[in-house]
């Protein structure tokens, strides 16, 4: 059987009360999101992913099969690694012995990623002699990524790893999750039912509810869509990869650049020019005007497109779709401001962003 | 220890089973618990007699008959002690969480080295208590023993019937030697076996 590239999931299984069908193709890199709410199946999928639940379906990741109609690979012939919501730690070995755990079962040439450069990554040189049972939550669930991503695995599977932890301990996680996005070539499936964690961390997204898939694209289109399958209500609202272009530290601003404009941003220590970022803007932080105004107190005036208008949640409100550059945006507007504004698909407009958030 | 080899896949399996067979395996496992000695011994003495199917097929092949020799003791007072070795195996089995071994199989260890790399360690206790409840059992039993092992001197002749023998003839004196014998030597047994219990949990929760 040949497969392509990308990875490829489907299953189908029912339980009393559940049924599983899902028929998925999704990118061979970068950071997939299962999302949806508790009991939607996010977390069973992945389970069948891995193997660790038995399903009818296929399964391949850029082109090697591990599932299809005839054969199912079991889950330790599997170049996968799997990080479980709550901790999975052997509690009778050290740190350091948890992360060879997988190592060693790892053939020699296979080897892609070294003890050190875990270690070195995630910051665990002060754990390694420690036993998992006086390690913190954050710490503990640290190691259990470093013991997976030291198999070298071809996918990386990862169920609500931050879902059992504090707030102070996700925000101690979330810095590692994004350098190990950005320094391993390898796909991630991340299941979360938070949005912030999506926002921050996912390139695609998969919507899913009562087993089924209900929308799934690439993160900016998805959440930008008008008919926000997300049903993220007053939080609607785009995601946007920026570069740091320009800091004004007189006015503490810095001007963050994205294909189709740029946007003032407050400042703040941790930034520096040449800095990739994720801004996030809300539907409701958006209005639009027919000419330039600069004679109010909005910052970020950018030239746009609309693109579609949809009517939102309530009859009296719109959402209004907006291009710039490449970039799309949403603004929730009054139905009469559509009206009285004459807003068209087409029409040249500028928009006002009243406010931009880095994603964090 | 032969008894923990035997007893081991036995309460793996009743531990991770979900098949209905399960329950009545459990009951059979546990069987010797309930029946008097004797009556398992009888049966044992039955089955693999001359005339039993066991005996006799053993017969035509040429081996030795089993009852009134050590192999044929050994094998009745491992059947009696199942239970003992079972039950607490099983017990810590059923402590070790699946997600550990999940976590196990998504790092590419097999079954077989899940086993042995997880769930012994983790189910070490386990291991320790069943080996000292089989220990004190099989040193204390006499019934199966008497009847299978038909106390032959020299052969089959266990402590625990030794000292039945020299109090029945009134010989105190010895009887007081090997009972006071057992009881130190128990005693020693046992300390040992707590104290490297309490020596590995106190390491565990360091």
């Amino acid at each position: 059987m040949t497969v392509g590239p990308g990875i490829k999931a489907r299953f189908q299984c029912r339980y009393p009360g559940f049924e599983l069908a899902v028929d998925l193709k999704l990118p061979g890199s970068g950071v997939t999101a299962l999302f949806g709410h508790s009991g939607c199946g996010k977390t069973t999928l992945l389970r069948c992913m891995a193997g660790l639940q038995r399903a009818a379906g296929t399964m391949s990741v850029n082109g090697d099969c591990w599932q299809n109609d005839t054969q199912t690979r079991p889950v330790h012939h599997r170049p996968l690694a799997y990080v479980f919501q709550e901790t999975s730690l052997f509690p009778h070995l050290t740190v350091r012995k948890n992360l060879l755990y997988g190592y060693r079962r790892t053939p020699k040439a296979n080897r892609r990623i070294q003890m050190d450069q875990a270690i070195q990554w995630l910051g665990l040189e002060h754990l390694l002699d420690r036993m998992p049972g006086g390690l913190s939550g954050g710490e503990r669930q640290r190691v259990a990524i470093g013991r997976a991503i030291l198999t070298s695995p071809n996918l990386l599977l990862m169920d609500e790893p931050l879902a059992a932890l504090d707030q102070a301990s996700k925000q101690e996680i979330m810095p590692y999750l994004e350098s190990l996005r950005d320094s391993l070539s390898l796909p991630i499936i991340y299941v979360s039912h938070s949005a912030a964690e999506v926002a921050r961390l996912a390139d695609h997204i998969v919507m899913m509810d009562r087993g089924r898939v209900v929308a799934e694209g690439p993160l900016q289109e998805t959440l930008a869509r008008t008919d926000q399958p997300f049903g993220l209500e007053e939080d609607a609202g785009v995601i946007l990869n920026a570069t740091v272009r320009e800091m004004e530290p007189n006015w503490h601003l810095a001007r963050a650049e994205f294909e189709g404009g740029h946007l003032w941003i407050r400042s703040r220590d941790s930034l520096h020019q040449g800095q990739r970022i994720r801004l996030q803007v809300l539907a409701r932080d958006v209005s639009i005007a027919l000419k330039e105004h600069s004679d109010q107190s909005i910052q970020n005036l950018i030239p746009a497109r609309v693109d579609e208008i949809a009517t939102d949640l309530s009859p009296g409100t719109a959402m209004v779709r907006l291009v710039a550059g490449n970039t799309p945006f949403l603004a929730r507007l009054t139905s009469r401001s559509v009206e009285c504004l004459d807003l068209q698909p087409e029409r040249r407009v500028w928009m006002q962003v009243k406010s931009v958030a880095i994603v964090d | 220890m032969l008894l923990l080899l035997v007893g081991t896949p036995i309460a793996w399996w009743l531990a991770r089973s979900k098949h209905w067979i399960r329950q009545p395996v459990a009951a059979i496992v546990a069987l010797p618990l309930v029946l008097p000695p004797t009556v398992l011994g009888f049966y044992l003495l039955v089955l693999l007699g001359p005339n039993g199917p066991i005996g006799s097929a053993m017969d035509s092949l040429g081996l030795t008959l089993l009852p009134f020799t050590f192999e044929g003791l050994v094998i009745a007072s491992m059947i009696y002690s199942l239970p003992f070795t079972v039950q607490p195996l099983q017990n810590a089995f059923q402590n070790v969480h699946h997600r550990y071994l999940e976590a196990a199989a998504t790092l590419s260890a097999s079954p077989i080295d899940q086993f042995f790399s997880v769930v012994v360690p983790m189910a070490r206790a386990g291991f320790l208590s069943a080996a000292v409840l089989t220990f004190a059992h099989t040193v204390g039993e006499f019934g199966v023993v008497l009847m299978i092992g038909g106390n032959i001197p020299g052969e089959t002749k266990v402590l625990s019937v030794a000292i039945y023998d020299h109090v029945e003839s009134l010989e105190y004196v010895q009887a007081h030697w090997l009972s006071a014998g057992m009881i130190a030597f128990s005693f020693l047994v046992l300390v040992t076996l707590y104290s490297i219990n309490g020596r590995i949990g106190a390491g565990a929760l360091k």
